[in-house]
């Protein structure tokens, strides 16, 4: 537990740092006692963006290593199952269908129904997209096919999300935002929602990571130890599914957390999948919150999208990886 | 019928639409070491899949008396474990934790581990000699260290019936002696084993011999009848031949 601890302090210190970095440094933090602007600059901007950073990071990371843990595939991740593209499809029908409501819209005081739709519209994309991932691939137990298959729904999901925001260019800047993943407009409401989502999921997850364990061991073993294999999966995937579209309803696509805050925690501790998640999910918060402040700092007073910093970090980690890995190690 | 521990009643079973076991026809006798011997493709491992319920067939299984299907999976699991052969992954896990998920059938969802639990995993650990490196990955272990973690997951669960498929792969010969007065202690202890073998001199150490050939039972006897050896001989085309030294029989090729 000493990880887990560590990773929440190296949190709170990147929240104190997030509250300082932005078009305006640190002295707001300083002056927001008796500056109103300035509060407003802390209190209603940055810090609800780096703490729903870290939420979404929290969910990313969860889902990683839930998808990890359940494929049996240390490559699996929300967004190469399908499950980021069904979401972001999701969210693009449900801004076409109800009134373009652009992100930015969280602020506004119909927000908590535009929060929810869009997190449900999320949701149900992205169990969509992993059960077709899940369809074409037959299964789990082809890695390659897996991928592939995630690939392939990944891109022609993301098409037909394009297609939509074609049909309605209404939505179109809404999306292009979100298609870059941005923390940027996390407002308290998007953060509560974030925080009130992640805690079941992490509940769920963490009473059936048992079931992870015995599946660690193989199918056929982890049946013959009496577990029900079909609601119990049926069970981490609405998990996996709903952490992911929440994620994605609220900052767009942010690629590789999920991926790398699993493979950063197994590198530090070899530990059972109750912990795994755990430690991930807390990973997946402190990699995000860095990376956004690092989006924010680069080349302040301009900023950058957050998943564009995301898909390059994370993508050279994975390439990383990939160039490490003996290649008759089984998994590439 | 109390004195069987599971039987197979006209068992058929395919795997991706091929046939892999033709109406067999079995009893596995309480307390005793069932052997199931037979060449390559003859349907053993599909077989024990079958009696542990992991795989579907036609015709009836009954463990202890009851049909299989008619028992929850959780009970099946208390009463019968099953070791596969060559199971990969698990490889972060250390194998405290591995063995600990063979009691997974006797512990209630959220539950921690009780003392009985951990009593259960550090007597199966002692038993195969896997307790000194207990916190260690599973995935850091030799083929035959993981094979002995794997086997005293297998009976952490304190199953009235077990079945191993394969349980001497990798094993050195010291160990393979070790499996060896394991299931004697345990047949002693009124439990049933029923252990797929290539090894056919360690097979034939058994009360009781299968000898399956082309998913068909070939043969069904006690492992000291000659009968029993004769059927061995013909389904490896008379390619090996059995000889008793004092009480054991050793086999060789030619």
């Amino acid at each position: 537990m000493a990880w887990a601890l560590a990773l929440q302090i190296a949190a709170g210190v990147l929240l104190v740092i997030g509250m300082g970095v932005g078009s305006t440094g640190f002295e707001s933090v300083l002056q927001a006692a008796n500056d109103p602007a300035a509060w407003q600059i802390v209190w209603d901007i940055r810090l609800p963006r780096t703490v729903g950073a870290w939420a979404t990071g929290a969910l990313l990371g969860l889902a990683g290593a839930l998808a990890q843990g359940l494929f049996r595939n240390p490559l699996a991740d929300p967004f190469l199952l399908g499950s980021a593209s069904g979401a972001s499809l999701g969210v693009a029908v449900a801004l076409a269908l109800f009134g373009q409501v652009e992100l930015a819209d969280a602020s506004q005081p119909n927000a908590w129904p535009v929060q929810i739709g869009l997190a449900g519209a999320g949701f149900l994309g992205a169990v969509a997209g992993v059960m077709l991932t899940l369809l074409l691939a037959k299964g789990v137990q082809h890695t390659l096919r897996l991928l592939l298959a995630g690939l392939i729904v990944g891109v022609v999901l993301g098409a037909l999300k394009d297609l939509v925001a074609l049909a309605v260019p209404g939505i179109l800047q809404g999306m292009q935002a979100f298609t870059l993943g941005s923390t940027g407009f996390i407002g308290w409401t998007a953060c509560v929602l974030l925080l009130l989502v992640l805690l079941p999921c992490m509940a769920l997850a963490w009473s059936l990571s048992r079931v992870l364990d015995a599946l660690a061991l193989g199918e056929s073993t982890a049946q013959s130890l009496g577990l029900q294999l079909v609601p119990m999966r049926a069970a981490l995937v609405a998990v996996l599914a709903l952490a992911t579209g929440v994620a994605v309803a609220q900052t767009g696509l942010i690629a590789f957390v999920g991926l790398a805050a699993p493979h950063l925690v197994r590198a530090l501790v070899k530990t059972t999948h109750g912990t795994l998640m755990l430690l991930s999910s807390l990973m997946g918060g402190v990699l995000l919150m860095a990376a956004d402040i690092l989006a924010r700092w680069l080349i302040a007073p301009q900023e950058l999208p957050v998943g564009v910093m995301t898909a390059v970090l994370g993508g050279s980690y994975l390439l990383w990886l990939m160039h490490r890995r003996r290649p008759n190690s089984g998994v590439l | 019928m109390n004195n069987i521990a599971l039987s197979a009643h006209s068992v058929s079973a395919y795997l991706d639409s091929v046939q892999v076991l033709c109406d067999v026809e079995l009893i596995f006798p309480a307390g005793q070491w069932t052997s199931v011997v037979g060449p390559n493709g003859a349907g053993k491992s599909t077989l024990l899949k079958v009696l542990a319920g992991l795989l579907p067939c036609s015709g009836e299984v009954r463990l202890l008396g009851q049909p299989l299907h008619a028992i929850s999976a959780r009970q099946r699991a208390q009463s019968l474990s099953w070791l596969g052969q060559n199971e990969h992954g698990g490889d972060d896990l250390s194998v405290f934790d591995v063995v600990m998920l063979g009691r997974l059938p006797h512990l209630r969802w959220l539950a921690a581990p009780s003392a009985l639990d951990e009593l259960a995993c550090e007597r199966a650990l002692l038993a195969t000699q896997a307790w000194p490196w207990r916190h260690r990955a599973l995935g850091s272990l030799s083929g035959g260290e993981r094979q002995r973690v794997l086997l005293a997951r297998a009976l952490a669960g304190d199953a009235q019936v077990l079945l191993m498929d394969e349980p001497l792969t990798n094993l050195d010969p010291p160990h393979q002696a070790d499996w060896l007065a394991t299931v004697r202690t345990l047949t002693q202890a009124g439990k049933t084993v029923v252990s797929v073998l290539h090894e056919i001199g360690f097979a034939l150490q058994g009360d009781h011999l299968v000898v399956l050939n082309a998913g068909r039972l070939a043969h069904f006897g006690s492992c000291s009848d000659a009968a029993s050896h004769r059927a061995l001989a013909q389904v490896f085309e008379n390619r090996v031949s059995i000889h008793a030294i004092g009480e054991h029989f050793v086999t060789l090729p030619h």
